[in-house]
């Protein structure tokens, strides 16, 4: 079981998330989160005085998935989520020792 | 410009002087004559206050008319609402954590000022009983004898509006003014300071600039400088931006200013703001002129001085920047009106529209200004309302018709024009103007420095940094854990 963490942009998580169910992929949480990468911000201008926002608003989308599926989800998400301009985001992938489904108590990859 | 045909000639700014003339004239029906009959007529005025010494001598009594009266009470309406407008346009500037407080350092007075007005603003701006051309009097205290019994006498020879409604719409003045000054001083003022400055500025700086002004003092027509002001570029602008200047200076910037420096969090709210003011001065300007039958014109101006400013300021954007933006639209709209308020029933409509874009203009310059050198003036308070009430009240003097300016309302100022012209005019509104920026700087630093003394200016830095919001009321504009 891998934890797939995608940090994306606000405006493509619709389409992220019909990809992933269209593989199979059910169940996923979002989070409204702030950041930079390479970006570095954007410059605003109110009144003619210049700020620098340097954390932009992103999209963190977490979800878990079994082994067989983590290179299907990493493409569909890649392919929802692109743009080709700087600002697209990121795919982490990471092991998940134990999954457990609160109400019936499931374990392992049957609870996902 | 567009005429309205009445007896003898072409509109005047006060439509009781229209009816008075009608009246007058009704009798005299040849062109030529009727024309010399005006000509007679306006020299006679221009003279009567001369020989008799007092300029009331020109102005008939007028019954209280209904449609006048009503304009009043629809312009104090619409006045009142550009406080809540004011503090959205304000609150959206501020950082979140701040945007209560902000908003209350302008809604909150629509609580004090509003009972100070009553008890003695009025009386210290209106009345006569000191006989002195500073400063009003005491007997109009709890407005004591205002509109007679029923509240419907006529507030003066040669107005037919009711003196009650008259002062109702003054006291909304005084409720805008001193909020304006909020502006400057956002973010890092003590309320306790803000309560104390608020009612002393209003009842020392406030009333004699008002007494000066319009009520029949110093600066005014009636008065030894004969400037005029149509409704407040001098006594709210120019007082309000001053005010802002000297307490910039004494309170200082915010912690860790300019670094710290953020943009507005809420640019919808500064749109909000921004169409509340526009419509609120169609009362401010727009009702100022006292008689609905003519206030087309002010009404017209007004809104056309607003679009130009709103316009020229985006273009400047465009030029500059590339991107108009929305909270230049804004800034440049209140800019328009600020500039357009002392000339809005003195001028036609070219006029107007050079107001809006010379003043729109000369703030956009001064906002630069303001941030090249790194004056926290926070929201701009003086940059739109000083520099615009300034460029407002001196381009009035230069641009005035002297066709609006009639000389049984305007003697002194119509004297001016008569003997130097639009030129004349314009020296009487620069000493106008230097004289209030005195005035108005040396009251509002002594009087910081006195509620500084008693209560202490600003919060702590913890404070500053908590945000006020809490530290002040105890409140969130926004629940972080709404579910």
């Amino acid at each position: 079981m891998k934890q797939i963490t995608a940090v994306v942009r606000p405006s493509k998580v619709d389409a992220i998330k019909s990809a992933l169910v269209a593989i199979d992929v059910v169940g996923m949480t979002i989070h409204d989160v702030r950041g930079f990468g390479r970006q570095k911000g954007q410059v605003e201008r109110y009144r003619g005085n210049e700020f620098t926002v340097e954390f932009l608003s992103k999209i963190k989308i977490t979800t878990v998935v079994t082994d067989d599926k983590v290179d299907a989800a990493i493409s569909a998400i890649s392919e929802a989520a692109r743009t080709g301009e700087i600002g697209d985001g990121k795919i982490f992938v990471t092991p998940v020792e134990q999954v457990v489904r609160i109400r019936t108590g499931d374990r392992g990859e049957s609870a996902i | 410009m567009a005429h309205v045909p009445l007896a003898g000639g072409g509109p005047t700014p006060l439509a009781v002087f229209d009816r008075f003339r009608t009246k007058a004239l009704a009798k005299v029906q040849e062109p030529e004559l009727r024309r010399y009959a005006v000509m007679l007529l306006a020299f006679g005025a221009a003279l009567l206050p001369l020989m008799a010494g007092s300029a009331k001598a020109a102005l008939t009594k007028l019954p209280t008319d209904g449609a006048d009266t009503l304009l009043m009470l629809m312009g104090s309406a619409l006045v009142l609402l550009m406080t809540p407008g004011l503090a959205f346009f304000y609150g959206g500037f501020t950082r979140a954590k701040n945007v209560l407080n902000t908003m209350m350092m302008s809604f909150f007075l629509m609580g004090l000022i509003g009972v100070v007005w009553v008890v003695i603003g009025y009386s210290l701006a209106f009345d006569t009983g000191f006989k002195s051309p500073f400063i009003g009097g005491l007997g109009q205290m709890w407005l004591n004898g205002v509109g007679g019994e029923l509240g419907d006498a006529p507030l003066a020879d040669g107005f037919a509006i009711s003196a009650s409604s008259f002062a109702l719409f003054q006291g909304m003045f005084a409720i805008i003014t001193p909020a304006l000054i909020s502006g400057a001083l956002v973010e890092r003022i003590n309320f306790k300071a803000w309560f104390w400055f608020a009612l002393l500025w209003s009842i020392f700086v406030y009333c004699p600039m008002a007494k000066m002004v319009w009520g029949g003092g110093y600066l005014g027509p009636f008065g030894e400088i004969g400037a005029i002001d149509f409704a407040g570029g001098t006594v709210v602008h120019i007082a309000a931006g001053v005010g802002a200047l000297v307490s910039t200076a004494i309170v200082g910037p915010r912690r860790g200013f300019p670094e710290s420096k953020r943009p507005p969090h809420n640019v919808p709210f500064i749109l909000l703001g921004a169409g509340l003011l526009w419509f609120g001065w169609f009362g401010f300007n727009g009702a100022s002129y006292f008689a609905a039958k003519g206030a087309g014109f002010s009404f017209l101006t007004t809104t056309l001085s607003a679009s130009a400013a709103l316009l020229t300021w985006c273009l400047i954007e465009w030029f500059r920047d590339g991107k108009p933006t929305a909270v230049g639209a804004a800034t440049g709209a209140v800019a328009g009106l600020v500039g357009i308020t002392p000339a809005a029933g003195f001028v036609y409509m070219p006029q107007a529209l050079i107001i809006g874009a010379a003043t729109a203009a000369a703030c956009y310059i001064a906002v630069q200004v303001k941030s090249a050198i790194q004056f926290d003036d926070s929201l701009d308070a003086y940059a739109v309302h000083g520099v615009g009430g300034t460029i407002g009240a001196l381009l009035t003097g230069a641009l005035a018709a002297p066709a609006l300016v009639p000389a049984d309302y305007f003697p002194k100022s119509a004297e001016i024009l008569a003997n130097g012209g639009n030129g004349a005019l314009f020296i009487a509104h620069v000493k106008a103007v230097l004289i209030s920026y005195g005035f108005v700087g040396i009251g509002t630093a002594v009087i910081l420095w006195i509620v500084g003394a008693v209560v202490g200016l600003r919060v702590t830095p913890e404070e500053e940094e908590r945000g006020l919001d809490f530290v002040a009321h105890g409140e969130e504009a926004y629940d972080p854990m709404t579910y």
